[in-house]
């Protein structure tokens, strides 16, 4: 191998190296400080590893918080969220791309708008629409706000899940006998599974990682969600820096899991739907 | 042949009807959920800008006019926000797209490890927004992230301390922060459109005699255009909007150097829970928002008409 | 096994036609085939007797049963698409076996069917795979399986062999052929190869701008062609035309067409036609003769030997003009030809493209 090009290929993986660092580093650092002790935490400062390593600090987050209580809170609001918003962009994907209609223009149009427009300005109005039905301090609630907030998205990738699908597919199952309807369960749904699965995953996390809105409409630990609970946290025990990086590991733990699930797809099929969301 | 009338022939009624609704009703649920957290709100957000709405005072509710849009231009908090929000806006994407097309070209050469290599740098982008807030607060914090004692060995800093609470640096860390989130959002777009430049593309060219910077820009540049266009134009506008990365690590402090129009409007709801006042500046932002993207708009079509 | 029939079945999207009004019968147990070039409306033709677009005006039915508002479930009729539309989370015995699954046939009977269309195609050993680890034609023929357990009413074939290559495609036309001879449904194919449409129809209907041309056997469009369309269309390589006007017979001379140079070749008299009236002459590359002694002299511009034969394109006044022969001493043609035109093989066509005489 040429000298040059050599150089070329030791240039690349450096660049790649320092991309990977830059990375990891932070969640390193988040991992790092979460298993300190905390008498080691200050006098070991900068050091890379702790000489000494403990789970107390996850003890006592799991054992003698309200996290648990949280974390529940959180997996049930950004669960449900993702299964209502699944079902309704399934429904609305399969009609922008199956169907050539009046309103599909101005349907999308109404999408996209909603992903332009600051969210922000809905908070006050929501809080206030909310308030009287008792909505608010409610998982229901957030359920809501969070599915009108992602369906617009969804359905734009469900679509592009459709699009993928020769129509060609439905139709040699209307010849055999199936109607529409048939035709969709039995031929087209369990050919969207990998589009299904990612759309649940994204609207999990997107629902996982909200925050304002839940700061808005939830105070009280009852209903508080992983965000709502970790920053309370943040601003009452702020010298608690290990078990506050113990919870921010945890609140990383469903996300992660999502992401390694779905990035084997991230490249190929998200981005068609990522682009014209 | 030709001239016969054309009797157009008509299915049953019922079985029109049945035809004609079938997407209206697929897409129904959707469209009502939107409209009625979305759309009612903003309408209601927009009246709200004309009244007077304090949440603890009961007495508030009252039709003001342009009361608050006056106060609104007194307001140097409003101005300091709009500032920022440019400050934010431009280099959070600035930064990112740049970081972002350098990964998707890293990427886009086969290496051995690259699936685990992708996993790996993709991964910022599935954090928490709140915990990448949280995160890089606690980077920037000397008493346990190591950036400030970084900085003093590097000699860019005489002492360790805390850039979110300088007035002048404070804006950088949400920046920092942003950046190192959203740089897997332009990478994984841009690797996609990268991927689908067909390859004999680049042997042509090599055989026509071009070198590897010739070929990247007459093919992979124009190619990418598109893309980048499209998403740069969106995450300006939705990057303008973020306040999740600022409300976690500055609040808008220290002295409002960090607050941006989302996150003052936010603060006017959530702390003040002035809804009116909160509402006027997001009529405001909206309108600038309107404004911007139509200049995009513009811009597109004389660009168009040139071409 | 049934007839079909389109009765003036007219298709327009939105203002824009693109069936006007085709009639067609079509015989129980026939083979026909719709030809004709991209865009001429004969997918959608089939389509509409498939029942997967809609009728606009006028009526299909299916062994007398009009079948306009029927759904395509409802019409008992198979059909094998360009793109194979294999289900691709299925076998391949699951995808042959899915029409009758829905219809709740006894499994008995499904697996017999299955088999026995298994055994026709070739299939058996591939019946647990998925359409993904199949080959391009075993994909064409797990199509053609999946069509073929349901004993349908009728068949319909939308350019099946379009993406096969050249031999697989020869291979599989005539296995087509054969399946039809052995079950003798009722077929209707649409392919915009004439190669196909001569070796398979027992009819042959011709379209071009939504509207059909001509309707017959393969050697009637070939030998009688209705119009130019048809004449330019079916045949490889196509059809010469030449301009001239009709000379009338008369003073001991017969009826001739007049070239630009002042030839007159000579025709059998036609009637129906004026005296100088603008015609255009037409002969098969096959059909023309070559002689030192012809009455017309055309420059060589390229000869292409195919191996079975040899074609010569030609310059005739200037216009091109091909010859397709087997005597291989073509190959030696000088720069130019003296060629003849067989009385019996000229096809004459008015100024409208209208077949005369």
């Amino acid at each position: 191998m040429r000298p040059g090009k050599l150089l070329l290929i030791g240039a690349h993986r450096g660049a790649i190296l320092v991309y990977v660092v830059f990375a990891l580093f932070p969640l390193f650092w988040l991992l790092k400080v979460s298993v300190t002790p905390n008498d080691l935490l200050y006098s070991e400062g900068v050091r890379m590893w702790p000489s000494r390593t403990t789970f107390e600090h996850f003890n006592f987050v799991i054992a003698h918080s309200a996290f648990p209580t949280f974390f529940k809170n959180s997996l049930i609001v950004s669960g449900a969220t993702a299964v209502v918003v699944t079902i309704l962009a399934s429904l609305s994907g399969y009609a922008l791309s199956r169907f050539s209609f009046r309103a599909k223009y101005w349907i999308v149009a109404l999408m996209l708008i909603t992903q332009m427009f600051p969210l922000v300005m809905l908070v006050a109005p929501i809080f206030k629409m909310l308030s009287p039905l008792g909505l608010t301090n409610s998982l229901t609630g957030l359920v809501i706000v969070y599915s009108a907030f992602n369906v617009p998205f969804a359905t734009f990738l469900m679509q592009s899940f459709f699009d993928g699908i020769p129509k060609d597919l439905e139709e040699a199952a209307m010849i055999d006998g199936a109607t529409q309807f048939v035709a969709f369960r039995q031929i087209i749904l369990p050919l969207t599974l990998p589009g299904i699965a990612a759309t649940l995953g994204f609207v999990f996390t997107a629902a996982w990682s909200e925050l304002l809105f839940a700061l808005m409409l939830i105070s009280g630990n009852d209903a508080a969600t992983f965000p709502v609970g970790l920053l309370t946290f943040v601003s009452k025990f702020s010298v608690d820096f290990g078990q506050m990086m113990a919870a921010g590991v945890l609140a990383l733990i469903p996300a992660c899991l999502f992401f390694l699930l779905i990035q084997r797809y991230l490249v190929q099929g998200l981005t068609a739907g990522a682009v014209k969301g | 042949m030709m001239h016969q009338p054309i009797q157009k022939h008509r299915p049953p009624l019922r079985k029109r009807l049945a035809d004609a609704s079938e997407p209206y009703l697929y897409s129904a649920p959707a469209l009502i959920l939107i409209a009625a957290v979305m759309l009612v709100p903003l309408v209601v957000g927009i009246s709200y800008a004309f009244r007077d709405i304090q949440l603890l005072n009961p007495f508030s509710g009252g039709f003001v006019g342009l009361d608050h849009f006056r106060a609104l231009g007194q307001d140097q908090a409003f101005f300091g926000a709009l500032r920022n929000t440019l400050w934010w806006t431009g280099a959070s994407v600035f930064f990112q797209f740049t970081f972002g097309l350098i990964l998707a070209l890293l990427l886009d050469k086969p290496f051995y490890g690259r699936g685990l290599v992708q996993a790996l740098v993709f991964l910022p982008w599935a954090v928490p927004s709140f915990l990448a807030g949280l995160n890089w607060a606690w980077l920037f914090n000397p008493v346990i992230g190591p950036l400030p004692h970084w900085f003093v060995a590097l000699g860019l800093m005489d002492e360790p301390h805390n850039i979110l609470s300088d007035p002048h640096l404070a804006m950088w860390g949400p920046i920092v922060a942003n950046v190192w989130w959203g740089i897997p959002f332009f990478a994984i777009t841009l690797l996609a459109a990268l991927q689908a430049i067909p390859r004999d593309l680049y042997e042509a060219a090599s055989i026509d005699g071009a070198g590897p910077v010739q070929r990247f820009l007459s093919i992979t540049l124009p190619f990418l255009a598109p893309t980048i266009a499209i998403t740069v134009l969106l995450r300006t506008v939705w990057i303008s909007n973020f306040a999740d990365l600022i409300v976690v690590m500055t609040n808008g402090g220290p002295a409002d150097r960090t607050q941006i129009v989302a996150s003052y409007i936010f603060t006017q709801a959530f702390r003040r829970l002035d809804f009116g006042y909160a509402s006027a500046i997001a009529l405001v932002l909206l309108a600038l928002l309107l404004v911007y993207s139509m200049l995009i708009v513009l811009l597109r079509q004389t660009m168009l008409n040139k071409g | 096994m049934a007839s079909i029939d389109i009765e003036s079945v007219r298709k327009s999207y939105g203002p824009f036609p693109v069936l006007h009004g085709v009639d067609l019968t079509i015989r129980d147990g026939e083979f026909i085939v719709l030809v004709g070039p991209s865009g001429c409306g004969k997918s959608t033709l089939l389509r509409m007797i498939a029942g997967l677009e809609e009728v606009t005006s006028g009526d299909i039915r299916i062994s007398g049963n009009r079948v306009n508002d029927l759904a395509p479930k409802d019409r008992d009729i198979a059909m094998v698409f360009q793109s194979y539309a294999l289900y691709p989370h299925m076998s391949v015995a699951d995808n042959m076996s899915y029409s009758l699954r829905l219809r709740k046939t006894a499994k008995e009977k499904i697996a017999s069917a299955v088999g026995g269309a298994a055994a026709k195609l070739g299939l058996e050993p591939l019946l647990e795979r998925r359409p993904k680890a199949l080959s391009g034609g075993q994909r064409q023929r797990v199509a053609m399986g999946r069509a073929i357990v349901r004993k349908p009413k009728a068949f319909l074939f939308d350019e099946p062999l379009s993406n096969l290559d050249a031999r697989l495609r020869e291979q599989m036309r005539a296995e087509i052929k054969k399946l039809h001879a052995d079950l003798k449904a009722t077929s209707i194919y649409v392919t915009h190869d004439q190669i196909e449409a001569m070796t398979l129809a027992d009819r042959i209907v011709a379209m071009h701008g939504g509207v059909v041309q001509q309707v017959g056997s393969p050697l009637e469009l070939y030998d009688t062609p209705a119009n130019l369309f048809v004449a330019g269309f079916i045949g490889s390589p196509g059809m010469n035309f030449l301009e001239g006007r009709y000379v009338v017979p008369g003073e001991g001379k017969g009826a001739g067409i007049r070239l630009s140079d002042g030839t007159v070749v000579p025709v059998a008299s036609r009637t129906g036609i004026g005296p100088d009236a603008t015609v255009t002459l037409g002969i098969r590359p096959e059909h023309v003769v070559i002689s030192d002694t012809g009455m017309l002299e055309a420059s060589v511009d390229l000869v292409e030997p195919t191996g079975f034969g040899i074609i010569l394109h030609l310059s005739l006044h200037g216009l091109p003009f091909k010859i397709f022969t087997l005597d291989r001493e073509a190959l030696s043609a000088g720069p130019t030809v003296r060629v003849d035109f067989p009385q019996k093989y000229l096809h004459v066509f008015d100024d409208k493209g209208d077949r005369v005489g």
